[in-house]
């Protein structure tokens, strides 16, 4: 791509951003909103400037949590579908408690999180790792049921053992689900880390909270805009590895030639 | 670590032996109905039916994919599993996966060392004409190729029984000339038994040296028939008398098409 091209490409989406900003700004300048219901963009800049040291410590913060809440969500959730799409008893058994799980809302569990790990991390993994649990079971067991039939033929004429079917052939297929749902995960897991903190304590939830009860809206508005920045940079580590492992043979990663 | 397969004697095709066996399926009713016949090891059988009619189901019987409701099937081949080697009607290669990896990938299964396997996956790759793809992924191959490296796959192990399920059914027909062609050569040349399911008349009579018609579901044995034609068969078979007056016979006894009836 030329500079040029890049340049057509960025601007679509950049032109509503700059509108907005300006209008925000002017609105704010000239009165029209109050400047505690939103904050000027000028000011969410400096605060994003002046409080950098505070606000990178607790994104760093809320981000290790989300991304360990990630991890324990991504091994629990696989090794869960693994068991479940090897026995079709287990998956009935099992399958509807997993979806009834993730109907009950993490706001309204957080406070019992706290209840049994205590104030801090352990909480806010915790509640980063339930919210992101079901979006992985639910594709990964999707893909681990999808396996093209005559492969598995393939297998069992060969006397191919559970093992080696299981990774030499059903998951591997089943990457790509596997991945979707880690993109969907990665993204729940931020909202799920700074829920925990709300409750919980630490990171970009605490800035909010605080922010809010020392009515510093453009902090609240400093930290909203890290926690979303943080999100994105998961949703880019996954698509990284995704890239990286499904390239060179997957529709979805290929290049167009 | 187990050791690389090796080819028996020549020509040790293995026989087949199938006694009244009936296998029906929910929803499908009976699909074989009472089927009995013999192959004799190294014979090249084409197994011909119009479609639906469980020509399919039979040949994953005899593959071990599947086991019948009734009747007996005796299969002499040389050492269980590895003796038999299956083409399906799709590639169904590995899209993760080289060419060079998918053909060595049923000695990966049974534990053979990774050089041996190679080794031979190359020589099975030199045979079907494939050995200069053999770093290139599946999606980057024509569907006449991924199908020469499926056969080529079935051919690691030097199964003495090659089943192949309606293989060349969704090529062109150039290229399916061409790899009818291949196959006979590979026969020739291997001397394994081979069965092969096909509702193609033409394709059936150019490969075969017998054929075995099948019925509409529930499947029977309607002929049973000898092809004369000669052991070497070349692209100018297809316009030769013998050939053509071969066709009509065999079509004679081909159960027409169901909307037909």
């Amino acid at each position: 791509m030329t500079v040029k091209e890049r340049t057509a490409a960025l601007l679509p989406p950049l032109l509503p951003l700059i509108f907005c900003i300006g209008l925000a700004e002017t609105a704010v300048r000239l009165g029209w909103v109050p400047s505690y219901l939103i904050p000027a963009p000028s000011e969410v800049f400096r605060s994003l400037v002046e409080d950098r040291i505070e606000l990178g410590s607790a994104a760093w913060e809320t981000l290790s949590s989300a991304l360990v809440g990630l991890v324990l969500s991504f091994f629990a959730g696989t090794l869960f579908s693994v068991a479940l799409s090897s026995s079709e008893l287990a998956r009935r058994a099992f399958y509807p408690y997993a979806v009834f799980f993730q109907t009950v809302p993490i706001i309204s569990i957080a406070p019992l999180l706290v209840i049994w790990f205590g104030f801090g991390r352990p909480t806010v993994i915790a509640s980063a790792a339930i919210v992101s649990v079901f979006p992985i079971i639910a594709s990964t067991l999707l893909g681990l049921k999808s396996t093209e039939p005559a492969l598995l033929d393939l297998f069992k004429l060969y006397s191919a053992t559970g093992r080696q079917t299981l990774w030499m052939v059903r998951m591997p297929f089943a990457l790509p689900q596997i991945f979707s749902g880690l993109r969907i995960a990665s993204g729940l897991a931020v909202v799920g880390a700074i829920v925990g903190e709300f409750i919980g304590g630490g990171g970009l939830g605490s800035v909010v909270d605080s922010a809010r009860t020392q009515q510093r809206i453009d902090r609240v508005f400093a930290a909203v805009l890290i926690s979303s920045i943080l999100g994105i940079v998961l949703v880019g580590a996954v698509n990284f590895v995704s890239a990286l492992s499904l390239g060179s043979w997957h529709a979805s990663e290929r290049k167009p030639s | 670590m187990n050791s690389i397969p090796q080819p028996g004697q020549s020509a040790s095709g293995a026989a087949i032996l199938c006694e009244n066996i009936s296998r029906s399926f929910a929803g499908a009713g009976v699909v074989l109905d009472h089927i009995s016949f013999q192959v004799k090891s190294g014979e090249f059988v084409a197994l011909l039916g119009p479609s639906g009619s469980g020509k399919s189901s039979l040949l994953r019987l005899i593959a071990g994919l599947d086991s019948a409701d009734d009747g007996r099937l005796t299969i002499d081949a040389a050492s269980g599993t590895l003796a038999r080697g299956f083409v399906f009607q799709e590639p169904t290669l590995m899209p993760w996966r080289t060419v060079l990896r998918n053909t060595t990938l049923p000695l990966e299964l049974i534990g053979c060392a990774r050089a041996d396997a190679q080794a031979r996956a190359h020589e099975e790759l030199r045979r079907v004409r494939l050995v200069e793809f053999t770093g290139a992924y599946p999606h980057q191959l024509s569907g006449g190729m991924k199908m020469r490296a499926s056969v080529a796959r079935a051919l690691t192990t030097r199964p003495n029984l090659l089943l192949l399920d309606e293989p060349f059914a969704a090529l062109d027909e150039p290229t399916r000339h061409g790899l009818q062609a291949q196959l006979r050569e590979i026969w020739s040349a291997l001397g394994m038994t081979v069965l092969f399911v096909t509702h193609s008349v033409m394709e059936a009579v150019f490969l075969a040296d017998r054929i075995i018609v099948l019925s509409h579901r529930p499947a029977r044995i309607v002929a049973d028939e000898r092809i004369s034609l000669p052991p070497a068969r070349s692209g100018d078979l297809r316009t030769s008398v013998d050939y053509l007056n071969e066709v009509r016979r065999i079509g004679a006894a081909m159960p027409a098409a169901e909307e037909m009836l």
